[in-house]
């Protein structure tokens, strides 16, 4: 542990200038540059907003202002949702991605991994500074409560880590699991609420709602940004603990499958 | 004795395959399970490198050097025994491959000088001697996508070499683009080399090995065959990759300490070999551009075929000065009768620098000794040559110029 710490620390630069490269790479020769960052997301929530708050407005909250709202609250479910599914959709191919530089070069392999975190956790920092400004320009009110956003989403990423570490590597010698995986997230997303309000659900599924590990911060993002209200502490605690043990694991199973990657790759 | 820098111990490297991917999961965790295939790619490799040397590790495709390099380099790990560094290990493997092609020459400097450990302060220590090196003037800040392949390689190679490390691998990919940037590439290795660096060369260029090596190792199947002095080990390795069926190598250790490997079918063999001079007389001693006769006699022990004579001198470290055959001079004999002698004169002018020079030669039936090698014999003959009545020059070979010298 101590080690990968060790070699983490020697190569910052190399994986600063990763990320760097990365986010150049993805925005390199569009006109509008980083701001795809951005605008990619919001574009979908308000295709979101629109056709659902049309089709479904008496399903939610009414009142002067509702639609504008309705946005907000999408903003503030899609924002981590996006975070966890670029993560995790990213982590799936990034030892197959990277399989030239990591047959031919020695070089820390947990560097991967913390590279892909690192470019993740970029994007996510633009994406809520803008999601701020819709938040103070819809005059919806900004608290302290906000402070719990940091912590909201270190649960998050350990999860999506964790999570996206295991397929990463499981993916290299099971091609399949890039494939299952990318219908996989679709279901999640619906089983996760943002689009709708968990209230709205029958109760067989607000059941499914309670063991998705997502929902929490999900649910924590809306209150402290749009409800004013604390997130939910208890399920939130577990989420973090049950992800801690999980990413343990998941260092573990790496350690144990490094050199047969290269191996395979 | 110098500080021993790499040491390779007992190491093996197995390509596991099982039956299913759960079994290999499950192994990760403890559970051992039996149902899997082993290939063993190496097996049993020591040895041990000290500073300053240059060992060029050679062998067939597939003899396990690629496995052997990614190990000592660290990309793959070994399956059994342990590889031991004492010093920094550098690597010009695949040049230019930490590349990303959107950033400039500079940025890519910093990019992969920090793939390979270092931090920027470290780079902006050589990042002005790197461009220097690279010479590829404006372009250093231009996009790495808009380079040729030559500038990259300039570049990466550039990067690779901007910190002496205390052992250099390098792939065969060293035919770095231009000849003008291989002359460079290659003075620069050799000042590592003088200022203590340990080269290890994979090569299948028997004149690199022998030029830059003092030591080579000969893998086959895996394992090490041979390890000892390159001119020794590239005429085994030579032999070796002759004709396979009824090839039998035989090395001899001569009485000035060097070895002579002998191989082939022996279907015909060198019954005698002799250099004479002008007047006929047997000579070891030549001057420079003093006219020389050679005359080997050969006997066949069956009957074959066609038959050629090949023969090569080559210098003191085994690199080759001149080689020719009776197949490029349209001198083939044939329908040679069992018990058959046949004796071939060769004349020729010393044109050589002084030094000390040794005649290979080949019995073979075209071309090639890969096809049938009825012997092929290194160091068949040894002779010296010194500069008696010539004005000074160096280098190997003797080629007499006219010199005018025009003043205003």
């Amino acid at each position: 542990m101590n080690q990968m710490l060790l070699a983490l620390w020697r190569y910052r630069h190399f994986m600063i200038s990763a990320i760097k490269a990365d986010l150049r790479t993805r925005f390199n020769r569009s006109k509008l540059g980083a701001s795809w960052m951005i605008l990619q997301p919001l574009a979908q929530v308000a295709i979101y907003a629109i056709v659902l708050s049309s089709l479904l407005a008496a399903r939610l909250p009414a009142g002067k202002g509702a639609h504008l709202s309705y946005a907000v609250y999408l903003i503030a479910g899609m924002v981590p949702w996006s975070l966890f599914a670029e993560v995790v959709s990213r982590s799936l191919t990034m030892f197959v991605d990277n399989a030239g530089l990591m047959k031919k070069i020695a070089f820390p392999r947990i560097c991967i991994p913390v590279i892909t975190l690192g470019g993740a956790l970029v994007n996510h920092a633009l994406l809520l500074m803008a999601t701020l400004l819709i938040i103070l320009i819809t005059n919806h009110p900004v608290t302290w409560l906000i402070l719990w956003v940091p912590v909201l989403t270190m649960a998050l990423l350990v999860f999506a880590a964790a999570l996206g570490l295991v397929l990463g590597v499981i993916n290299v010698f099971v091609r399949d699991v890039g494939q299952v995986m990318n219908v996989v997230l679709q279901l999640w997303f619906w089983m996760t609420p943002i689009v709708y309000v968990a209230d709205v659900l029958p109760e067989q599924f607000q059941r499914v709602v309670a063991f998705n590990p997502v929902a929490p911060v999900i649910q924590g993002y809306q209150n402290v940004l749009l409800f004013q209200q604390m997130p939910p502490f208890v399920r939130l605690g577990l989420l973090l603990v049950g992800s801690l043990v999980f990413l343990g694991l998941a260092l573990y199973m790496f350690r144990k499958a490094a050199p047969e990657l290269v191996d395979v790759l | 004795m110098t500080r021993e820098v790499l040491r390779v111990e007992k190491v093996g490297k197995a390509y596991r395959d099982y039956s299913s991917e759960w079994s290999r999961f499950a192994n990760w965790f403890g559970f051992k399970s039996q149902s899997r295939h082993e290939k063993w790619v190496l097996r049993d490799i020591s040895f041990s490198v000290r500073e300053g040397e240059a060992i060029g590790i050679v062998g067939e495709n597939g003899a396990g050097k690629s496995s052997l390099l990614k190990i000592i380099t660290g990309t793959s790990r070994a399956s059994e025994g342990a590889v031991t560094y004492f010093g920094r290990i550098a690597a010009i493997l695949e040049l230019g491959m930490g590349f990303n092609p959107d950033l400039t020459g500079r940025q890519n400097v910093y990019h992969s000088s920090g793939l390979m450990g270092f931090s920027r302060q470290d780079v902006d220590g050589v990042i002005a001697a790197i461009e220097d090196f690279a010479e590829i003037g404006p372009y250093f800040d231009e996009p790495v996508r808009t380079y040729s392949s030559g500038m990259a390689m300039r570049v990466a190679f550039s990067v690779a070499t901007a910190f002496r490390p205390e052992v250099l691998i390098i792939d065969e990919a060293l035919s770095v683009g231009d000849t003008y940037f291989q002359h460079k590439s290659f003075a620069r290795i050799r000042e590592f080399q003088k200022a203590g660096t340990t080269l290890l060369i994979v090569s299948h260029d028997k004149a690199a090995v022998q030029a830059l090596c003092t030591r080579a190792i000969l893998l086959e199947h895996g394992r090490v065959i041979r390890d000892g002095e390159p001119e020794a080990i590239m005429d085994y390795y030579n032999a070796l990759i002759a004709d396979k069926e009824n090839n039998k190598i035989r090395t001899e250790v001569k009485a000035d300490g060097r070895t002579q490997t002998i191989s082939g079918t022996g279907e015909v063999q060198v019954s005698s070999i002799a250099l004479y001079n002008g007047a006929g007389e047997p000579v070891e001693f030549v001057a420079v551009g003093q006219p020389l006769h050679l005359r080997v006699k050969v006997s066949a022990q069956v009957a074959v075929p066609h038959l050629v004579l090949g023969y090569m001198i080559k210098d003191r470290t085994g690199q080759q000065v001149y080689g020719t055959n009776t197949f490029h001079t349209k001198q083939v004999v044939s329908d040679i009768k069992c018990g058959e002698s046949i004796e071939f004169l060769v004349d020729f002018p010393a044109n050589l620098g002084p030094g000390h020079y040794s005649i290979s030669t080949a019995l073979v039936s075209t071309d090639t000794h890969l096809v049938n090698n009825y012997e092929w014999r290194d160091l068949a003959l040894t002779f010296s040559v010194t500069n008696l009545d010539k004005p000074g020059f160096v280098g190997l070979a003797w080629i007499p110029p006219t010199i005018k010298v025009l003043r205003a």
